[in-house]
């Protein structure tokens, strides 16, 4: 079964088109690209498949379940896991703190459970805690399991943002410019985990890039969204040689 | 001799004003507001207390069967603090989540408002005369050397440092705990990891709340006098120890609470007892000038944002 499935989704913000008769269809283990200028809505289109925003019009499918209308806490822990283009962290929690945090929704044990210190709750926070640290081990990032965040090197920030995205055993995972900022040994280290990510775990991945060579070497398929829309979709080569790709990112009547 | 006993009471009346700032400090923390309601909240709880302590007492005299005062007593403590959770939650529900994303003077309107409701609703309730809350143990008095301690005093300070204390492993421990101390940083990435952002807020409103039908009951263990407006300067009192704790930090209300409560106790010690207040607060003020996060508070800086 098509993993998610978006068709005709469009979207306003007030009178502004941010999104227009956007489709997607993703099969499990894909890996996809979305490119475009900036300020062409490719963030509106995540914010909008993880419930920040609701459609104008169109829907949106997990593994045939609908999800407009319900609520980002209810997709998120459907099985949509995301990162932040401005990577959003909470910096004074622990990188550990930052992961079982995120599996807050696969744990099932109760209030009851909680303020009494029950043996299912010790139960299930060792084991979060394993499989928290196990990510944090293929995300490089155990090293620093019990330090503050905000200490961090850039490029292992980002990584730990990851970590908590996989925490939460997603079906999908949404990568939202995961090179932004980094030097050229960070951006080799992270294509090589984005790569593990999807070989180890089989996880499909939906990613946003502006940076070309990452677009290219990993995705399947890419597509180029301009003012909202669509212009182009294909495979690597196709989508380098576009004519209306190569306009729209080197400028001939619109200008970025 | 004085200053040990000055000490017992001190340490009595820290145990109210740590209740209640734990309370203020996990709201202001979790949802950047102060709960200026939370005094009469607090004054709520003691009032059902008194009704749940009254009801005990009378089942107890109707089933012609006689319970021991601390059962009575414990019993009304757990109840209590179900019931003013849910007054708690409503409040959340009705008064500030409708609120959560307009400006932060809205919402402190708001919750002078409610406190207002909360109090005159209670006079057209029970009327303006006071209530005495129905003794259910007797007090035992010990001498030590000279100083006096009533078994009152002693449950109170154990109670409330051992529910600090249960707050704070809370907090640490679980994944509910995990979630108000990172909702403390954003609202927009928490319900991405798929945490329900609801629910952890009316859960933090109604720890707090029952955290201060706690302090209630205590308060009419300590003083059987109940008035719709006790909860007024205890509350403020309280809030303050939570500014001076520091945002979100159980240890620093709670430290804070009683040390209120201390210096309190021994600024009349010193200088006439009607500059208590005036110098109380001078001396927090002053503390805040060098540590305006308070004891344990992180600087404050501005939400993540999508």
């Amino acid at each position: 079964m098509t993993l998610l499935q978006i068709e005709k989704m469009t979207h306003y913000f007030g009178g502004l088109r941010a999104v227009y008769n956007y489709g997607l269809s993703i099969e499990p283990g894909q890996i996809r690209g979305l490119i475009g200028p900036n300020g062409s809505g490719k963030t509106t289109i995540f914010n909008l498949i993880t419930g920040i925003y609701q459609p104008t019009e169109g829907q949106i499918l997990l593994e045939g379940k609908q999800l407009n209308g319900r609520s980002p806490h209810d997709i998120a822990s459907m099985g949509i896991g995301r990162t932040f283009q401005n990577m959003l962290l909470w910096r004074h929690m622990t990188v550990l703190e930052h992961v079982k945090m995120a599996r807050y929704s696969k744990l099932t044990y109760g209030l009851v459970g909680a303020f009494f210190g029950t043996s299912r709750r010790h139960r299930e926070e060792a084991e979060s805690e394993q499989v928290a640290f196990k990510l944090l081990k293929m995300m490089r990032v155990d090293q620093y399991a019990d330090q503050i965040v905000l200490n961090l090197p850039y490029g292992a920030q980002r990584r730990v943002e990851m970590a908590r995205a996989l925490a939460m055993e997603p079906r999908i995972l949404f990568l939202d410019e995961p090179t932004a900022g980094m030097n050229p040994d960070e951006l080799v280290q992270m294509m090589d985990i984005i790569r593990k990510v999807h070989g180890e775990l089989g996880l499909a991945i939906f990613l946003i890039e502006h940076r070309m060579r990452v677009v290219m070497e990993l995705c399947e398929r890419i597509q180029t969204l301009v003012f909202g829309e669509v212009i182009a979709e294909g495979i690597p080569e196709e989508i380098q040689n576009n004519p209306k790709v190569i306009d729209a990112y080197l400028g001939k009547e619109t200008v970025e | 001799m004085v200053f040990f006993q000055n000490l017992i009471n001190a340490l009595q009346w820290g145990s109210f004003y740590a209740l209640i700032a734990l309370g203020y400090s996990m709201v202001y923390s979790i949802l950047m507001l102060f709960n200026f309601a939370h005094g009469d909240i607090f004054m709520v709880g003691a009032y059902i207390g008194f009704g749940v302590a009254t009801a005990l007492v009378a089942l107890t005299a109707m089933g012609n069967f006689a319970l021991p005062g601390w059962l009575v007593l414990a019993l009304t403590i757990l109840i209590s603090m179900f019931l003013t959770s849910f007054v708690g939650m409503f409040v959340e529900r009705v008064g500030y989540r409708p609120l959560r994303d307009a400006p932060r003077a809205s919402a402190a309107i708001t919750g002078l408002m409610i406190g207002i409701i909360l109090e005159t609703g209670n006079l057209i309730l029970l009327g303006a005369q006071r209530i005495s809350f129905p003794s259910l143990i007797e007090t035992s008095t010990y001498q030590l050397g000279g100083v006096v301690v009533t078994n009152k005093k002693i449950m109170i300070v154990l109670v409330s440092i051992a529910l600090s204390f249960a707050l704070h492993q809370f907090i640490r421990r679980t994944r509910w705990g995990m979630a108000m101390r990172a909702m403390a940083f954003d609202y927009a990435v928490v319900p991405l990891m798929g945490v329900p952002l609801n629910r952890i807020a009316a859960l933090t409103f109604a720890i707090g709340s029952g955290l201060a039908a706690v302090a209630g009951i205590l308060f009419g263990v300590a003083y059987p006098v109940l008035d719709p407006y006790m909860g007024i300067l205890v509350g403020w009192k309280a809030f303050v120890a939570a500014i001076l704790g520091g945002r979100g930090s159980v240890v620093g209300a709670t430290l804070a609470g009683f040390l209120l409560g201390f210096i309190e106790m021994f600024v009349p010690m010193v200088f006439p007892s009607t500059f208590r207040d005036l110098i109380a607060y001078s001396i927090i003020l002053l503390i805040l000038v060098f540590r305006p996060h308070g004891f344990f508070g992180e600087p404050y800086s501005a939400r993540l944002r999508l």
